[in-house]
């Protein structure tokens, strides 16, 4: 593979005794979108951050093409009030900055307006789009998104997923991004990897939904193609099992036989 | 006078280091972490004294000792971070105590490391402190743009490729320089007020963070002059002047800000 910008390596990892993620292979090439899927505690954000070189994995290898340059989307940027720090202040401190790129990614991302503004004050929605242009001003061969679109309503995380689908073609990066929900991100995505402790099932998003490994994740929900976004909560209990949803579960595949799913409960692992 | 000039050049000096440090201690959280090392410094003075080397160099090597043992204990998760630090800063100052009275053969005047004296700055002192504070500006400022995006979010320094422990391990030997300079002026229990209370009084009118740093480090200066200023004319302690005029002026700073900067919504 001459294209290959990573690679993991039957990678591993274990905190405090506790595996969390085991046997990890994993190819990222440039022009490729990427995205993990997995129930909450399924351990996307631990592989997002060994592939970025975040965490030491407590087994295998990690292969990146010499002088790879990474553009990092966080899940969380909290910036203290004790800091004045203006959006353009923030976007400044992009390494390797070039003022003459500020213009034409904020144009992009439809932030001109706001880079006067302290980074406290941008909404939800205007904070993902300011992390998104720091990732894209470091001319990124790479672009690592740790669930982009949280915090969103349905019609804003349908562009900001195009928009990204776009950024892939115009600078023929790679693209690794968590997402919590596949049908939303299926357009934008050339492979998807379901991920719960190891990979349960990668490949085209099509094929993985109808994988049976998906399915005991993620449960039998109404066809993407008709409903443009479904809500998992509205399961039901056939075996009339009259357990409380007190949210202790263990993630073993054997308990999620009736199709139950936290990954759009809008938890955070 | 001489004394007093010579006090108020250290003084600024010092601010010149404290504004901008102190505001990246506000920005990091990081007051208790400057209070340990500024307590730590006294048990440098002492091992200095016992192995005859320059006391600013041994509280530097002291402070930075003690760093690494912080961020080394920072590692495990069964004792929280505040603890550690009280612990660390406790038992450095108990200890430099206790070795101090242990140097029978010396005359050591522990308040004047307490609560710093500034009969005891001379000449030499000035021309270390004027040496300490322009290799403190100068890396500062070199480092700047890392620190400040390693404060924002140290994960994304760290991908973007900056060198993010080996900034966090220089700002703690800056900060150990200035723990160092700031001892005889203020003492080892009133360094931290001159790192934070500026900064703090600095924020409301601070729209970027290099104004702030700037304007902490006016403030520090003004807080210098008067201070001193005040501690000459009613025969008052220096150090506890200089920060009761910096408390002073965060309070001015708090009223300022209701009527000056329009509120932030």
């Amino acid at each position: 593979m001459n294209d290959y910008l990573l690679q993991l390596r039957n990678a591993s990892y274990a905190h405090q005794g506790r595996t969390l993620l085991s046997g990890i292979h994993l190819d990222v090439n440039a022009g490729e979108i990427i995205t993990l899927i997995g129930p909450n505690g399924a351990g996307k954000s631990t592989l997002l951050k060994m592939a970025l070189g975040l965490l030491p994995m407590t087994e295998g290898q990690r292969i990146s093409r010499p002088g790879l340059r990474i553009g990092y989307m966080p899940q969380h940027m909290h910036i203290p009030d004790t800091l004045p720090l203006t959006l353009k202040d923030f976007l400044r401190l992009a390494k390797g900055f070039q003022p003459d790129q500020l213009d034409r990614v904020c144009q992009r991302l439809s932030i001109s307006g706001l880079l006067s503004r302290p980074m406290q004050r941008l909404s939800g929605g205007e904070l993902q789009r300011a992390l998104l242009a720091r990732a894209l001003l470091s001319s990124p061969q790479l672009l690592v998104l740790d669930e982009p679109v949280q915090g969103l309503d349905v019609t804003g995380q349908s562009e900001l997923y195009a928009l990204i689908a776009q950024l892939k073609d115009e600078l023929n990066c790679g693209v690794l991004m968590v997402s919590h929900d596949l049908h939303l991100v299926m357009a934008a995505t050339d492979r998807v990897i379901c991920l719960n402790g190891h990979i349960c099932c990668e490949g085209h998003p099509q094929s993985v939904q109808q994988d049976p490994s998906y399915l005991q994740l993620f449960g039998k929900s109404v066809p993407a193609h008709l409903v443009p976004y479904t809500h998992h909560h509205d399961h039901t209990h056939e075996d009339g099992c009259d357990h409380t949803h007190a949210h202790d579960h263990q993630h073993d595949h054997d308990t999620h036989k009736h199709g139950d799913v936290e990954a759009d409960s809008g938890e955070r692992p | 006078m001489m004394w007093l000039l010579d006090a108020l050049l250290a003084g600024w000096l010092l601010s010149l280091m404290s504004g901008p440090l102190g505001s990246f201690i506000v920005w990091r959280r990081m007051a208790y972490f400057g209070d340990t090392l500024a307590h730590s410094a006294l048990l440098g003075v002492t091992l200095g004294i016992l192995l005859d080397v320059n006391l600013n160099v041994a509280i530097v090597l002291c402070a930075v000792f003690i760093a690494l043992i912080l961020a080394s204990l920072q590692r495990q998760h069964f004792i929280p971070s505040d603890t550690l630090l009280g612990l660390m800063a406790h038992t450095t100052l108990a200890a430099g105590l206790v070795t101090l009275s242990l140097v029978g053969n010396v005359r050591i005047d522990i308040n004047g490391y307490l609560f710093g004296d500034l009969l005891a700055v001379n000449r030499d002192d000035l021309i270390m402190m004027a040496i300490g504070a322009a290799v403190v500006l100068v890396i500062l400022s070199r480092m700047w743009k890392g620190l400040l995006a390693a404060t924002v979010s140290e994960e994304l320094a760290q991908v973007e490729g900056y060198p993010v422990a080996r900034l966090r391990l220089l700002f703690m030997v800056l900060l150990a320089v200035v723990i160092a300079g700031a001892m005889k002026l203020v003492g080892v229990l009133l360094i931290t007020a001159m790192l934070i209370i500026p900064a703090a009084a600095a924020r409301p009118f601070s729209e970027g963070p290099k104004k702030m740093a700037l304007l902490a480090t006016v403030l520090s200066m003004v807080a210098v002059l008067v201070g001193l200023t005040l501690s000459y004319q009613f025969d008052t302690p220096a150090g506890p002047s200089i920060v009761l005029t910096c408390a002073f002026l965060f309070v001015l700073s708090q009223l300022g800000s209701k009527w000056f900067v329009p509120k932030a919504g």
